[in-house]
């Protein structure tokens, strides 16, 4: 699209300060599609390729029909009074033919979009498995070895992925428009999708079911690494992950864990109250006593948080129970303490 | 062709001045507890545009916001309650009773050669009740409006702070109101049809109303239920959808689609007919291949209840149900393509008038083609998987709802207004506000069509810069629309006040609501007209007299 007034608008949201961390949209060779970067790709582009020229083809024949007949055939006026030839009224081969033909173009379409349909669903025997947790408004990504969950998703080139999806509050959908692939995030179940990277760089995730408030902020992105470079980024992060404690544990969780979603560290109130001098101070609880916010109300909050609920929010905190081990919750605790 | 015609007791024609059911009774009373069909059908018109301009007036909203990638108008949570009012009003309170309540309603018994429908006091009840459930509805947004989406996906709609239950309660009340107009329908179609009025001599808008009536009946229950249970759930904490409470929520999407899916028939079957009975009249020549557009409505009320699961291919449902509700979406193309090309067929060889309505549908058949050829692309499984809740299928329902439901009841609006209220618009001035609806139709929806294949999803507040272009002509195309109907408003308020009188048939139409006099009797007919022809033989006996502007009988009739 129109380069200049993408980054007019770039640097006029940036002046204000509004620009989020988005995703790049990688630009597209194709005017329809978005970049092509997995092996899956290939049945639904083709599949849509033809599909345009076949829409193109029968709608500029009913057009031309149309707007031909008009022309041929308009009226001179209502006070002319023309009476319409006499043609049939009624043509069985006519109908029988034009119900065949629309037959010959969708069975092939259904049997191709069935093969590709199929393909999706069918992750081969040796992929590697990566979990995703749908949670308001966030995409956590769980590795093979690593503790705590990323925040994107880091995959190897030409290795075929498996994703197992789940969510902990409602329905999301995990989308990879790049891979032409999608699988709704259901609370309580599991659910997969499979993938193989074909082209390094990074490509955007977005949460395509609607999930309340920050629906359209659910956004990541696949970071596909050349050979060698996940592995790579795999033992960097892991010893990062393991060497960082006390409050820096916790200011390194606030991000990867979604806490940012609805808790500000500044003083404005998101979705959740903001973190900012709020320990040592008396919270007031809607239907319940007013707390003192000390070590265990916090590790209550987290790990039980429908338990209290702060006046003036709704209930609309995930449990992190399981999620956080010892270690983090003391991470986040002293986070919180420093923030004065 | 033996020159065939229809008897019909004619009173007083072309005179308004004499007694017709809107001068029959006086007074507020005598219209809100009326039995007679033709009013209670202007209620319900007066009203579904009423909840028109409501839901137009938050689409504006909608695509306003969306003029930049952030933070335009409004906030995150006032955006996405702007989307869910749009969709749930235009669905619910509009399309749904747009041409079967309203323009049924009031042309139905007419065209039937009835006095009225079978069931008067269950068709004022069906008013009623559509009041009752639009203010339930209403009072979600006073309260603190529902942001669920049309759909009311659980557990999200059984877990936010909104007022989700007087929405989905006034749904559930507007359900049965639905449910009563077809049973109504149903009935007159197989008790009151005048001597001589076999099924086949039927016009398509009754066939058309005929199978809407029929999804009505079976289908609405459903979703009245489904949304009783969400109620119950939410309310009293029972497990039946939230899987915190050890329910299913994908067995919601099961229900609401069983009951949605056939819906969307129940909005555009009553388009079709609608067409049916423009095209003819418009081209002066009898309907192509009748039969086949009269069972083609049939065929697709039933298949409509078979192909729910197309909207859960990525739900988690199983491979092999995916496979079957794709290959009998699939099936639906056929009935659909033989209309249009039925259509089109009609025009060939006629005398075409381009009036208002006539434009209305041709920017059907035009917009109605894209929208039924987009389908096709979400049938196909693996293009589905990644078009699948995008700007893609916005677009595409928007074609098919707002492009055909809407364009066909805006040219039943047209073609009927003489008819129902006795005046002629300013005709020019219609050709206009048609031409602005249609450029600002395509010019709204086509370019969510390319959104939506780049990847763009849909309910989406802030969205990546790359997309603004055309975000922004989208919204350009809203505003056009807008402004199209605000003109059209405008023009058909003032033919009620100094419209020309219409004529009893100023468009040469062969059907029955033309052999009474604009507007009708009270009774419609004094005696029962006996039919002897089919509802679109005989346009060679009609001969346009200038002095009316309208057609009256033929003097010397030709064989
Ligand atoms: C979906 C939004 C959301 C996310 C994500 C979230 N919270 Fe919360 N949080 C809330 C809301 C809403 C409240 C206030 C209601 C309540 O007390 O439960 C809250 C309250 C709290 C409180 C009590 C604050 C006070 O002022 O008393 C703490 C502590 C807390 N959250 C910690 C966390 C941590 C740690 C994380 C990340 C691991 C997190 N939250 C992630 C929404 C969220
Ligand atoms: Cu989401
Ligand atoms: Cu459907």
């Amino acid at each position: 699209m129109s380069a200049s007034i993408t980054n007019s608008v770039a640097s006029f949201s940036g002046l204000f300060g509004l620009e989020p961390k988005l995703p790049k949209l990688a630009p597209s060779p194709y005017f329809w599609m978005p970049p092509s970067a997995s092996v899956t790709t290939e049945n639904t582009d083709a599949l849509y390729n033809f599909m345009l020229w076949m829409s193109l083809f029968f709608s500029v024949a009913i057009f031309w029909a149309m707007v031909r007949f008009c022309v041929k055939y308009r009226a001179k006026s209502r006070a002319a009074n023309e009476i319409a030839a006499k043609t049939s009224q009624h043509n069985t081969m006519l109908e029988l033919t034009w119900s065949v033909i629309p037959l010959f173009v969708v069975v092939p379409l259904f049997v191709g979009g069935f093969k590709g349909f199929v393909n999706l669903r069918t992750p081969p025997k040796a992929a590697m498995e990566i979990r995703a947790t749908g949670q308001k408004w966030k995409w956590l990504f769980t590795y093979d070895g690593l503790g705590t969950p990323d925040d994107a998703l880091h995959v190897p080139v030409n290795t075929a992925v498996r994703m197992i999806i789940n969510s902990v509050d409602v329905i999301h959908s995990l989308y990879i428009p790049s891979f032409r692939t999608k699988m709704d995030a259901v609370p309580g179940r599991y659910t997969d999708l499979w993938f193989k990277a074909t082209q390094t760089g990074e490509f955007p995730i977005f949460c395509a079911e609607y999930c309340g408030t920050s629906h359209s902020d659910m956004l990541s992105r696949v970071v596909v690494h050349p050979p060698g470079g996940y592995e790579k980024w795999l033992a960097a992060t892991i010893a990062q992950a393991d060497s960082l404690t006390g409050k820096d544990r916790g200011a390194m969780l606030y991000e990867k864990q979604g806490c940012s979603t609805c808790h500000s560290i500044d003083g404005t109130p998101k979705v959740g109250p903001s973190w900012k001098a709020i320990y040592g101070k008396m919270e007031s609880m809607t239907g319940g006593p007013a707390m003192k916010v000390d070590e265990n109300y916090l590790r209550e909050s987290m790990l039980d948080p429908q338990a209290h609920i702060v006046m003036g929010y709704a209930p609309a905190m995930p449990t992190f129970e399981g999620k956080l081990s010892d270690k983090d919750i003391d991470g986040l605790i002293d986070f919180i303490k420093s923030l004065k | 062709m033996a020159a065939p015609s229809t008897t019909v007791d004619v009173v007083a024609p072309r005179s308004s001045g004499s007694d017709n059911y809107l001068t029959h009774d006086k007074g507020v009373l005598s219209w809100i507890f009326t039995l007679d069909h033709k009013r209670i059908g202007v209620m319900y018109l007066c009203s579904v545009l009423t909840a028109f301009a409501l839901g137009g007036f938050f689409a504006l909203l909608v695509r306003t916001e969306l003029l930049t990638p952030q933070r335009t108008i409004m906030d995150h949570d006032t955006y996405n309650q702007m989307f869910t009012l749009h969709g749930a009003i235009m669905v619910f309170l509009v399309i749904i009773p747009g041409i079967p309540a309203a323009l049924g309603n009031i042309i139905m018994p007419l065209q039937l050669g009835a006095k009225d429908v079978a069931f008067p006091r269950l068709n004022l009840a069906s008013y009623h009740l559509w009041i009752v459930g639009a203010l339930f509805m209403l009072s979600s947004l006073a309260i603190n409006a529902v942001d669920t989406g049309w759909t009311f996906y659980t557990p999200y709609s059984t877990t936010t702070s909104t007022a989700v239950v007087p929405a989905a309660f006034g749904a559930f009340i507007l359900g049965f109101s639905s449910i009563f107009t077809g049973l109504n329908f149903i009935v007159t179609m197989h008790k009151l049809r005048p001597p001589g009025m076999t099924w086949f001599r039927l016009p398509l808008f009754c066939w058309a109303l005929y199978s809407t009536a029929l999804i009505q009946v079976l289908a609405t229950p459903v979703i009245g239920i489904t949304l009783l249970m969400m109620i119950v759930e939410r309310t009293l904490h029972i497990g039946i959808f939230d899987p915190m409470l050890g329910g299913d929520p994908v067995l919601f999407q099961h229900f609401f689609w069983f009951y949605s899916h056939p819906a969307v028939y129940i909005m555009i079957v009553p388009a079709f007919g609608v067409i049916g009975e423009i095209i003819p009249v418009f081209s002066r020549k009898r309907i192509f291949g009748y039969k086949f557009i009269a069972v083609s409505s049939l065929a697709i009320a039933f298949l409509g209840f078979l192909v729910w699961g197309h909207h859960m291919f990525v739900s988690g449902q199983s491979v092999l149900a995916g496979t079957i509700f794709s290959a009998i979406t699939f099936l639906i193309a056929i009935p659909t393509a033989i209309k249009v090309f039925n259509w089109i067929t009609t025009m060939y060889k006629g005398v075409i008038h381009l009036d208002t309505p006539m434009l209305y549908a041709l920017a059907f058949l035009w917009v109605f083609t894209i929208g039924g050829l987009t389908g096709i692309f979400l049938a196909v499984m693996s293009v589905d998987v990644h078009l699948h809740d995008t700007y893609f299928v916005v677009a595409h329902f928007h074609y098919v709802m707002m492009g055909g439901a809407i364009t066909a009841f805006m040219g039943g609006l047209h073609y009927w207004w003489p008819k129902f209220t006795g005046k002629m618009y300013e005709e020019k001035v219609g050709r206009v506000g048609a031409a602005l609806v249609f450029v600002g139709l395509n010019v709204t929806f086509f370019p969510q069509f390319i959104l939506g294949s780049r990847g763009m999803p849909r309910r989406y507040y802030n969205y990546l810069p790359e997309f603004q272009p055309l975000h922004v002509l989208s919204t350009l195309g809203a505003y056009t629309l807008g402004i199209g109907f605000l003109l059209t408003a405008f023009y058909l308020y003032k033919s009620l006040k100094s419209g020309k009188t219409a004529p009893m048939n100023p468009w040469g139409g062969a059907t029955l609501e033309w052999h009474c006099s604009s507007p009708p009797p009270y009774y419609n007919f004094h005696k029962p007209p006996v039919v002897t022809a089919g509802p679109y033989d005989g346009y060679e006996n009609l001969m346009y007299d200038e002095t009316i502007s309208g057609y009256v009988p033929r003097k010397e009739k030709i064989v």
